[in-house]
């Protein structure tokens, strides 16, 4: 077993007075992927907003330690800064925030607090639209408002654009692949793909098999009911794919 | 995110509440004949003008105070101001500036030594502290052009045909109670005249300052812009801070002739008072301007941060043929702030267009009410407006109120209006948190964007500012 990058001991949150999350453990390794399959409202969405620290999020009992510390009263932007980056299921729009003012002063945050230079307008830009081809999106979509009016399938780009300027230590992408047509999933895959490096680590939350034969995880986990009732290898999707999450049984 | 920290995010202390410790010339409380006269007779006026400020005091005997803006405050009594203060020293030079109010000008970023240059832009400043006109700056240079920019005093005095032949000709002496308060006591104020044909090279620009206690400030601007002329004019104001509500009237009026344009920007940071509105100015202002020339276009623009009452409606009568009018406003209320502002577009010729682009900012328990009328006259063919009304509120003590009129009398006028009504929410500033920007930068990235088609309007210094401005209110953040 690898290093484990975060250690989610024993999780217990509440959101809107319920508590969702009920005793959830899990361990994401160094260089690995872990995806996190389960039924709609099991979860798993609470499951990475208590990760980064959403303001609904209650934290009733456990421990969420990440690189050796306990993160549970972090602020979100701390976390943030530390390499934690949410890929969100449901990216907000902001009217009237450039794309690339708001992706700038994002990266010239973390420059900041790992002490080295900003990057100037015209360095960041090149990178930028670097990466807006690459991935297939349109100029056009560097200098429009944040998210505002984009296409579901543009929003989920843009998220992946933002994870590969922010190169963040731990990533969670929650339902990256939903809503997204085949060339839009083979982009965000690639893009994904290019991210690995050996030390960070993927938390992929999705229903479908697809985006995981071309990321292929390392682990399969199954949330349920607010725990992670089984854990496996890749082998385990087939599995689920064939019974549902009925058939699966807490370990 | 919690109430609390949001509250604090957007009320900012006030920075410019400093006093001048200034000798002041003043004279008692109260309003009479002979106060007019008195004002009148400091300011070396002519006969007629006496004359005139007296006509407008009679008029405003037989007025009252008008109260269907959305606002509540306690009545004024007109009798315990004083309508005349000035620093003891007149200036001939800079030189004679008193250092002091040379040091206040320059704590509000405002040089008045011609070498020292706003962001590196010559920017010619008319600098007026209570009832005077302290300084204007690069008079010389804009001479070489036949550009005329002085106080008003100086234009009564200096070029009385202009000012008997355009003052009070779009802003009636008895337009309005607070209009007539104006033309029977205003003290100073600018005035500025662009030849035919002549692009102004430089930005005008008017620094208001409220320093002496329980004075009104009564300024009055007129802008004429000649045929095929061009002038771009900023007012920026402040005052210390006070226990008492200080009253501010003002009245601008602008005359665009054939071809002509002229832009006006506004930044308003009168102090607010406190959260209970105690101490703020109170700000009854007439703006209007007279598209009086075919294809001319006056464009007003609006950043409103202070003052405990703002009542203004900067409008534009759209006479001349194929003539243009716009109105960008960003108006912010938190503590108790109340503001009641707007626009009126009057269109009389063929083709006038105009756009109104309002957007009202309210936090903590201030109230931002958007008033707008859009007049479509008889003659006015194929004229067109275009209103776009957003509201954005931060806490849910505030309150955001919108108050769109149309009266048309031509069935072919084009009139759009769209409004929305929004808060930050919580989803947006977790998103932006999310990547690593801290909550103060994210509120303020938020009404910054929301602000957006505003700003945009401003020279590119005054966007500056006035983004700082906003900062400055948003400041005291989280953390
Ligand atoms: N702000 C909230 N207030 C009240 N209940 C909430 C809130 N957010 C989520 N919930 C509830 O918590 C439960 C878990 O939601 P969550 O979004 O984590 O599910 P999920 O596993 O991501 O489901 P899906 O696969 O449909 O995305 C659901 O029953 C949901 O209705
Ligand atoms: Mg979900």
């Amino acid at each position: 077993m690898s290093r484990v990058v975060m250690d989610i001991d024993n999780l217990h949150a509440r959101i809107g007075g319920k508590e969702i999350l009920k005793g959830l453990n899990l361990q994401l390794e160094e260089g690995k992927v872990h995806a996190i399959m389960g039924p709609n409202g099991a979860g798993k969405s609470t499951l990475s907003k208590a990760i980064t620290g959403h303001y609904d999020i209650e934290v009733l009992d456990g421990e969420i330690r990440y690189k050796g510390q306990n993160i549970v009263d972090w602020e979100p932007e701390d976390r943030a800064l530390e390499g934690i980056f949410l890929s969100f299921q449901n990216p907000v729009e902001v009217p009237g925030v450039n794309n690339a003012y708001f992706l700038r002063t994002a990266v010239n945050a973390k420059r900041k607090h790992q002490g080295l230079p900003e990057l100037n307008a015209a360095e960041f830009l090149r990178e930028m639209k670097k990466l807006v081809q690459e991935l297939g999106m349109k100029p056009e979509m560097i200098s429009r408002s944040l998210n505002e009016g984009f296409s579901g399938g543009e929003k989920k780009r843009n998220e992946i654009l933002q994870m590969m300027m922010l190169q963040p230590d731990v990533i969670i992408l929650d339902e990256i692949d939903s809503g997204l047509d085949i060339d839009a999933l083979r982009a965000v895959s690639e893009g994904i793909n290019k991210m690995k490096d050996g030390k960070r680590s993927f938390l992929v939350i999705t229903h479908y098999s697809r985006i995981l034969d071309y990321i292929e995880p390392d682990y399969i986990h199954v949330l349920k009911d607010g725990k992670i009732i089984k854990t496996a290898g890749p082998e385990l999707v087939a599995e689920l794919e064939e019974k549902g999450y009925g058939a699966i049984e807490e370990a | 995110m919690a109430q609390e920290e949001l509250d604090k995010a957007v009320s900012g202390e006030y920075a410019l509440g400093f006093e001048i410790d200034i000798e002041e010339d003043k004279v008692p409380p109260g309003l009479n004949e002979e106060v007019i006269r008195f004002i009148s007779k400091k300011k070396e006026e002519p006969e007629w003008m006496t004359e005139l400020r007296l006509k407008a005091y009679h008029k405003w005997l037989e007025m009252e105070e008008p109260h269907w803006g959305h606002l509540e405050y306690e009545p004024i009594d007109y009798q315990s101001i004083s309508y005349y203060a000035a620093p003891k020293k007149g200036p001939e030079s800079l030189d004679e500036v008193d250092p002091k109010i040379l040091e206040a000008y320059n704590k509000l970023g405002i040089p008045l030594e011609e070498q020292k240059q706003l962001a590196g832009v010559k920017v010619a400043v008319d600098a007026v502290v209570d009832s005077v006109s302290v300084k204007t700056t690069y008079q010389e240079e804009l001479k070489q052009h036949g550009i005329i920019f002085c106080s008003i005093s100086e234009a009564i005095r200096d070029y009385p045909e202009l000012v008997k032949k355009y003052m009070f000709s779009v802003v009636p002496m008895n337009d309005n109670y607070f209009a007539a308060l104006n033309s029977a006591v205003f003290t100073d104020g600018t005035f500025v005249y662009i030849p035919k044909g002549v692009r102004c090279p430089m930005e005008l620009s008017t620094y208001f300052r409220i320093n002496a206690l329980n004075t009104g400030q009564f300024e009055r601007t007129l802008i004429v812009a000649d045929e095929g002329s061009y002038v771009s004019y900023n007012e920026g104001c402040s005052a210390p801070m006070r226990d008492e509500n200080q009253l501010h009237a003002a009245v601008v009026e602008l005359i665009a002739m054939k071809d002509a344009e002229i832009k006006y920007s506004t930044i308003q940071n009168w102090y607010p008072g406190d959260e209970e509105g105690k101490g703020g100015i109170y700000n009854f202002v007439t703006k209007r301007g007279l598209c009086e020339g075919e294809n001319s276009k006056i464009s007003w623009t609006q950043v409103e941060t202070g003052s405990a009452i703002t009542w203004k409606y900067p409008s534009c009568v759209l006479k001349g043929d194929n003539s243009v009018g716009e109105f960008y406003s960003v108006a912010v209320t938190t503590l108790a702030q109340q503001a009641d502002t707007g626009t009126k577009m009057i269109h009389l010729g063929k083709n006038t267009s105009s756009t109104i682009i309002s957007k009202g900012i309210s936090a903590m328990k201030g109230q931002n009410t958007y008033r707008g009328l859009v007049k479509i006259g008889a003659n006015a063919e194929g004229a067109r407006n275009y209103s776009e009304c957003d509201s954005l509120l931060i806490g849910d003590q505030c309150g955001a109120h919108t108050f769109p009129y149309l009266e048309s009398k031509d069935a072919h006028g084009q009139v759009e209006h769209e409004a929305t009504t929004t808060k930050i929410s919580d989803e947006q500033l977790f998103y932006l948190r999310q990547r690593g920007i801290t909550e103060e930068d994210a509120v303020s990235m938020i009404v910054h964007g929301f602000c957006k088609e505003v700003f945009s309007q401003l020279p590119m210094e005054y966007a500056v500012e006035a983004k700082a401005l906003l900062n400055l209110t948003l400041e005291g953040s989280v953390g």
